[in-house]
């Protein structure tokens, strides 16, 4: 894996283990901090952020929510500078502004800041032992610094350190130090925006993340698909599969380093799981015939999927540790798009037994299947949120094609984007975005990957080299 | 994967579409089977999509056939019946006007319905395989119903067709 460590430089920042965990920041305390600057910037700039709220009392401080209501017009991102990180060697300078543009564009890209542009700056750098002239940084309306320094190690990795400045209040806010592989530098400054991003909005971030996707190409009634990965932000993206085969729909796993996926590899399509970093490619199961919309369970230990049964498609859950397999539903319908809640005791599906799709929920047994959707039109594609709040979906209805989110009871529907045809919502892992794909129609037309705030707000298009579809979102990297 | 060379499968598909576009000008008869060539091969696979019909149509959403359908599955089994060396493939498609999985599925059930409409009619289920394709495989590319009303389609694919 990647040999990335971290330390606590300074504080609210614990360590980042080479084997183990998440990359964890430690909260206590920290959410009311959050809630204290985010009040006092509201007070200070009642402009900037009249339309963010955070959840008060204390049950919630731990899902301190940037609250971003569209009823209230626009939201205003918060204004942010960030200064090149400072070296001595010129790698070590290189280095410095190219972490400074990616964590630029993570942020920017998230909707939720508006970094200010260099040229205005009134200093060029900041000694990093030191405290920044936060006068030079009001004139310029910025609220929030970050600066930062590079060192190379005699052994060759980056010490990467970076600090993160509340400029009203003159303090200090964030800090940490990362050592790296020089390769690694994409992966720290995601890890670094991360860690702004939870800092200042109170929630845990989404840029040190993947995205598996169908890369699409060929003309359209002959398509060629591949097995493509890339970062959140289109980077480093390379394929998983050939394209002699048909693949469709691949998902992440929440715990390793595989995806599920179906392919027409053997002429039968059939669920597998592919090892990311082994290349190992495996059946997922010895069922009697056609095998589809695979997806794991939050502890990765099961896989969830439809299989097709002459005219009908029932949902199966697969034990991974013995090859177990549990029948789910039973209906003369097509059952399908299983999704676990975060909590893996519910899950959330497409049916047609009432006529056309619409989305239930029913226990992770099978038991007591509820219908959520009700409005009109068809729903499909619904996937459960990881913070457990919203199941997001595919709706049909007068000859267009929408993604919305509803709560897990049915209530509070409402439409994020809408048009010819959108299609496959996907969760980023702290579930304020989501990703999915959208199609420009045609003979010569085809899938392009899209991402939307959970709010309807920073609609964005992610780019990719050819025609994309299915996009799955990962974890945060471990 | 289906068993055809990739020379035959081209051709097939080419005569296909040729038909396709063909028929889909005479709106209420697209399951026809066209103009009816004469100078085809009896028993070759260019007679079952020329002269048989390789294909029915279905409606939005659904899985039924129709009339139409039913009297081309008709006269197929009539062919396959007489020319007993032939096995095939069941190909269920959607059209793109829907989710991918759940095409995958409607795709199935189109096939399976008309697998089992061919078996009633005396056709041995151990000739035939099914596979849906959903949305993934469309003959005709526009993105009005002239040309979903194609792509939501069972096509019968010899699998030993030599021509």
């Amino acid at each position: 894996m990647v040999d990335l460590t971290g330390e606590c430089a300074l504080m609210a920042v614990s360590k980042i283990g080479r084997t183990g965990g998440m990359h964890m920041i430690t909260r206590a305390g920290s959410g009311r901090l959050v809630r204290a600057l985010t009040r006092r910037l509201a007070a200070g700039l009642a402009a900037m952020l009249v339309a963010i709220a955070v959840l008060a009392g204390g049950a919630h401080q731990a899902h301190a929510v940037l609250e971003v209501d569209v009823t209230r017009g626009v939201v205003q991102p918060l204004p942010v500078a960030l200064v090149d990180f400072s070296g001595v060697q010129p790698d070590e300078v290189k280095v410095g502004q190219d972490i400074v543009q990616v964590i630029t564009a993570d942020l920017r890209n998230s909707g939720l800041f508006a970094p200010i542009d260099p040229a205005a700056f009134i200093e060029r750098a900041i000694d990093f032992e030191g405290q920044p002239q936060f006068a030079n940084w009001k004139v310029i309306n910025a609220q929030a610094l970050v600066n930062g320094r590079i060192t190379r190690q005699p052994d060759g990795r980056l010490q990467v350190e970076f600090r993160l400045w509340d400029v009203t209040a003159g303090q200090h806010m964030t800090g940490s130090k990362y050592f790296t592989a020089p390769a690694n530098w994409r992966r720290v400054a995601h890890i670094i925006a991360d860690a702004i991003y939870e800092r200042l909005t109170g929630e845990s971030g989404y840029f040190d993340t993947r995205v598996v996707f169908v890369e699409e190409s060929g003309p359209k009634d002959k398509r060629v698909k591949r097995l493509a990965i890339m970062d959140q932000d289109g980077a480093n993206l390379r394929y998983l599969s050939s394209g002699r085969d048909l693949v469709l729909t691949p998902r992440f796993s929440p715990t390793s380093q595989e995806i599920t996926y179906m392919s027409y590899a053997t002429g039968t399509p059939q669920v597998y799981l592919f090892n990311i970093e082994t290349g190992q490619t495996e059946l997922v199961g010895a069922f009697q015939g056609m095998t589809f919309a695979p997806r794991f369970s939050p502890d990765g230990q099961r896989i969830i999927m439809s299989l097709q049964q002459d005219g009908n498609a029932n949902i199966y859950a697969m034990d991974l540790r013995n090859g177990r397999t549990m029948r789910l539903t039973n209906t003369p319908a097509i059952d399908t798009s299983p999704s676990y809640a975060p909590d893996g005791r519910r899950i959330v599906f497409t049916s047609d037994r009432s006529g056309v799709e619409q989305i239930y929920v029913m226990g992770a047994d099978g038991s007591n299947p509820q219908r959520i959707s009700f409005g009109e039109g068809k729903y499909s594609t619904p996937v459960w949120s990881p913070r457990g709040d919203y199941i997001a979906f595919t709706k049909q209805a007068g000859g267009r094609f929408a993604i919305g989110v509803m709560r897990p009871d049915g209530s509070g529907e409402r439409i994020l984007t809408e048009g010819y045809h959108n299609e496959g919502p996907t969760w980023a892992p702290n579930g304020r975005v989501l990703m999915f794909f959208r199609d420009v129609p045609g003979a010569g037309g085809g899938s392009q990957l899209w991402s939307v705030d959970i709010t309807g707000y920073n609609e964005r298009r992610l780019q990719t080299p050819a025609w994309a579809s299915d996009p799955a979102w990962s974890p945060l990297i471990k | 994967m289906l068993g055809l060379s990739n020379g035959a499968r081209v051709a097939r598909i080419a005569i296909a579409i040729a038909l396709a576009l063909t028929v889909a000008a005479c709106s209420q008869n697209r399951n026809g089977p066209g103009a009816g060539a004469t100078n085809v091969v009896p028993g070759s696979a260019q007679e079952f999509v020329v002269n048989v019909g390789d294909r029915v149509f279905f409606t939005t959403d659904s899985s039924q056939l129709t009339d139409v359908s039913k009297a081309t599955l008709q006269r197929q089994a009539q062919w396959l019946l007489q020319y007993p060396r032939y096995t095939f493939t069941m190909e269920g498609h959607a059209d793109e006007r829907g989710t991918r999985e759940y095409n995958i599925a409607l795709g199935a059930r189109r096939a399976a319905v008309t697998r089992d409409y061919l078996i009633s009619l005396g056709i041995p289920a151990n000739r035939m395989r099914t596979v849906s394709y959903g949305k993934e495989r469309p003959v005709a590319v526009c993105d009005n119903a002239s040309c979903w009303n194609q792509n939501r389609r069972a096509v019968t694919v010899l699998d030993n067709a030599t021509n």
